[in-house]
């Protein structure tokens, strides 16, 4: 046996770790340098700027650049490019108090709430949402009116007025971590609470704590320019915000002494959220190399399949399924999920699917109702349906009327803001183009022949409001409801009771028997192989590794595969945990 | 579903009073700067306790609040120590300037994050998705006072298409109120397109339910799918993103009017903080705090009818 595992690739690639994934970021990199020279700038001020900030020249009021003032002069004819150097200092020291203040009131509160108890979590989390619902400006205008202009003051209050959004991050992934193994291996074993704290939590949760704080950044530094802006600010200090406001004033004469302090204000604002995002990039592996690919990759064809021997049914059957390859991208590459499947499934005849999770069952039926998901692309094989070859190119492309599927888990399978009855019928009128009346009536009789009893209420219902076994009757009331020929069944049983499991392969075999559909059982279970299935193809790692009638492979397995899938579930033991290298999860 | 309202409307009054209670203390904590200032640098002490006196601030700060409480009850917020007009009518002349900027802010964000973020979560990952991604969070960066700055230079000054100052009222005349506004609303807008992603996120999630993959199967056409049941279904994370907004816009106006010389909200509650009007300052804040509690509570209520769980409990 050859069979080659798919991602074995992955496990040996190491991944890069988030600091050398933020470097390799051009727009991360770039929002570095460019906060680290605003840093520098503020810092040597007095050194490289040419002017005295508060100098003031008559004859540069409002002055076009020139060789005194490389920018110009402003309203009062002072040296813009000398106060865009001086302002970012204040922009910087107000981030700084409100980083500071929100970040420890933020962190410390929301770790009380996580671990201090019920009450002290309800009065926080009340406090929290009733400061995020005041706009602050309102608040830090009123201060302004009690204490005058005092930027240190109104930032460190705007520090406290934000600090919910921290309390809410971090209370929530604290009391996520908490209940975590390790976090109570750690308490059980003597650990002091406070290193757990740092040690254990804070550690953990460091991610999203950075990435929130330069969110935090960039809105205090939009805060402070406002109040500037609103002349709220100290009239001695300069400010980007002050020096836009001053140059409002002349914005007819001089519009550039707007531009500049706001160009400047934004691109140290836009380097803070770009660096957050790219932190936040960083952190999450792969999620910028996410992004779709669709480049045409020759699938390698597997020479020596490990099953030749076809089952009787030739190509003349309803359904064949020959060669089928999916595959979807994985970084630079394309990873096959189903390589080289073959079956096939004639009128009247019920045909299991067997296989762990993640042997590529459900992807290889996706493929052959056209509903694979976005990513995948089917890169090999051909499907013909009573004859003709289906179409395999791109995702979506339903095949209505001629084939029907019923879903795993009856409830994630219906819109949970319509009712049943709309659900049923929409299709059936778009499709068959019932009219509403028609629709209706066909529906009615489709939920009694599922076995529903009063259809009529069931008809009004929301579909948080039935069962999961009515769930599933209802879905497969809709899935024959366009007179399909061919039934895909994916596990239609695990997610049941039990107690409905029984009834509901019952109903799927009757239906199949009395409309004489072919029918693809897609399971696990070889209970239900033995219940409803007339032949059977056992698959693993995207393959199929022996197919043939039920009685065959129940009572002399050829595949070594099968044989210990067939004595697992015998003994009843869970079916995939007695293999290794299966699997892709 | 009824108590659940009531219970949001009971923590919003619970609000409106302890933001009262903080502005309260806040603005009367040290009236002597404000009379000081009310009564000029040079008058003597005698004349400084007079007037405290007068405006009854030198009563202790309990007792001021109490009554302050008392008579806002009946309505009566005070009278403007500038003008001596009544506050409760200051600030009715104002709020419909502000928040007719507000909910028109709300609206525009509201159909425009829609749009482009259903047009981003069906192309995701191709050249549109990532155009909208980058481009809103580039408008979102910018400080949204200079944004309208900008818009004014270019749309006001370069190009006179729209007033660069100025307000219409919209019952005199509709095409000179939706010209004045313009130029605002555009520059809160777009400072808060950033929720368009997030409105992507949200419609990418429904897109990859598997409901969505269920009604497929029954040949349900694409466009169908989109717009009834993906759409409809990310409307309650699209409503619940917006109410996230509320306070960003409503502190974007508030700035922005000062650039466009509306007198709204905003303006009064600056000029009323650089000129020391305390009973303004309280009127202004409390207003605030009651329609922003207004405005969640509508947010509230749309989005449990959106939900058949919330709205048949």
């Amino acid at each position: 046996m050859s069979i080659e595992t798919p991602q074995a690739a992955e496990k040996t690639s190491v991944r890069p770790g988030a600091w050398k994934r933020l470097i390799s970021n051009p727009l991360g990199v770039t929002s570095v340098i460019v906060l680290l020279l605003v840093i520098l700038m503020s810092i040597l001020a007095p050194w490289i700027a040419p002017h005295d900030p508060r100098y003031a020249l008559l004859d540069q009021i409002n002055a076009s650049p020139n060789a005194t003032y490389w920018l110009g002069g402003d309203v009062s004819g002072r040296d813009i490019l000398s106060r865009l150097i001086w302002g970012g200092r204040t922009t910087l020291v107000a981030a700084l108090i409100v980083i500071v203040v929100a970040v420890v009131i933020g962190i410390s509160t929301g770790l009380v709430a996580a671990y201090a108890g019920k009450i002290s979590d309800t009065v926080l989390s009340w406090i929290a949402d009733a400061l995020l619902a005041i706009p602050s400006i309102i608040v830090l205008i009123a201060v302004y009116a009690a204490f005058g202009p005092r930027i240190a003051l109104s930032m460190f209050i705007f520090g406290i007025l934000i600090s919910p959004f921290l309390f809410r991050l971090v209370r929530a992934l604290a009391i996520s971590v908490k209940n975590e193994a390790y976090v109570e291996a750690a308490r059980v074993s003597g650990v002091p609470p406070v290193r757990i704290i740092f040690r254990h939590i804070l550690v953990v949760i460091r991610g999203p704590i950075i990435v929130m704080m330069a969110d935090i950044t960039a809105t205090a530094m939009t805060i402070q320019a406002s109040l500037e802006f609103l002349g709220l600010g100290s009239i001695n200090t300069v400010t980007w915000g002050g020096m836009i406001e001053q140059g409002f004033i002349a914005i007819y004469q001089a519009p550039l002494s707007v531009v500049w302090p706001g160009l400047l204000l934004t691109v140290t604002i836009g380097s803070v959220a770009l660096l957050g995002n790219a932190v936040r990039d960083a952190l999450v592996p792969g999620r910028a190399s996410a992004r779709r690919r669709r480049h045409s990759v020759k699938t390698p064809t597997r020479t020596g399949g490990a099953w030749k021997k076809h089952q009787d049914t030739g190509p003349s059957a309803f359904l064949t399924v020959k060669d089928l390859t999916v595959s979807y991208p994985h970084g630079e590459e394309l990873r096959n999920v189903v390589e080289g499947v073959s079956f096939s499934v004639d009128r009247g005849e019920v045909l299991g699917l067997v296989g762990e999770s993640g042997s590529g069952k459900s992807q290889s039926v996706f493929a052959v109702l056209g509903l694979l998901p976005e990513a995948a692309q089917v890169t090999g094989g051909q499907i013909t349906l009573d004859g003709a070859p289906l179409p395999l190119d791109g995702q979506g492309r339903h095949r209505p009327r001629r084939m029907a599927y019923v879903p795993q888990e009856p409830m994630s399978n219906l819109d949970p803001v319509y009712t049943v009855g709309y659900q049923l019928t929409a299709p059936m009128r778009r499709v068959l183009k019932l009219s509403m009346r028609q629709a209706r009536a066909h529906a009615m009789e489709l939920l009694s022949r599922v076995g529903i009893h009063e259809s009529e209420k069931v008809y009004e219902l929301y579909p948080h409001q039935v069962s999961g076994g009515m769930a599933q009757r209802v879905l497969i009331a809709g899935a024959i409801s366009m007179d399909p020929e061919l039934l895909v069944a994916d596990e239609p049983t695990t997610a049941l009771d039990v107690t409905v499991q029984a009834d509901i392969l019952d109903l799927l075999r009757d239906l199949q028997m009395e409309r004489n559909m072919a029918m693809l059982m897609v399971t696990h279970n070889f209970g239900v192989v033995a219940d409803i299935c007339d032949n059977v193809a056992v698959m693993r790692s995207g393959a199929v590794v022996e197919a043939g009638g039920v009685d065959k492979i129940f009572n002399a397995p050829e595949h070594p595969y099968t044989q210990a899938l067939l004595k697992a579930s015998l003994e009843g033991a869970p079916t995939r945990d007695f293999t290794t290298g299966g699997g892709h999860d | 579903m009824i108590t659940y309202i009531l219970r949001r409307a009971a923590s919003g009054v619970l609000l409106i009073l302890a933001v009262s209670v903080v502005t309260f203390l806040i603005v009367f904590s040290d009236t002597q700067r404000i009379v000081r200032s009310l009564v000029g640098e040079r008058a003597t002490a005698e004349q400084l306790a007079q007037r405290t006196a007068e405006m009854g601030l030198d009563r202790p700060l309990f007792q001021q609040m109490i009554d302050w409480f008392a008579n806002a009850f009946t309505g009566d917020f005070g009278a403007s120590w500038l003008t001596s007009e009544p506050v409760a009518q200051v600030i009715i002349n104002r709020l419909p300037i502000t928040l007719s900027l507000v909910i028109c802010s709300i609206v525009v964000l509201a159909l425009i994050s829609a749009v482009l973020g259903t047009f981003a979560a069906v192309r995701q990952g191709g050249a549109a998705d990532r155009i909208i991604q980058i481009g809103t969070e580039i408008l979102s960066a910018l400080p949204k006072f200079w944004l309208a700055l900008m818009l004014v230079i270019v749309f006001a000054i370069q190009f006179p298409l729209f007033p660069a100052t100025g307000y219409v009222s919209l019952q005199n005349d509709v095409i000179g109120w939706a010209t004045a506004v313009t130029l605002p609303v555009a520059a809160v807008v777009m400072g808060e397109l950033r929720v368009t992603s997030m409105v992507r996120g949200a419609i990418a999630d429904e897109l990859n339910k598997d409901y969505i993959r269920t009604l497929r199967s029954r040949g349900l056409p694409s466009r169908e799918v989109l717009f009834k049941h993906v759409l409809r279904n990310a409307a309650e994370p699209w409503v619940s993103l917006l109410s996230m907004k509320i306070v960003g816009i409503w502190t974007g106006v508030v700035v922005i009017e000062a650039v466009f010389a509306l007198p709204g909200i905003g303006t009064l509650a600056t000029n009323a903080a650089t000129r020391g009007d305390g009973p303004v300052l309280m009127g202004v804040v409390v207003a605030t705090v009651i329609v922003i509690v207004f405005v969640y509570l509508i947010f509230d209520l749309l989005q449990a009818w959106l939900n058949p769980k919330a709205r048949l409990t």
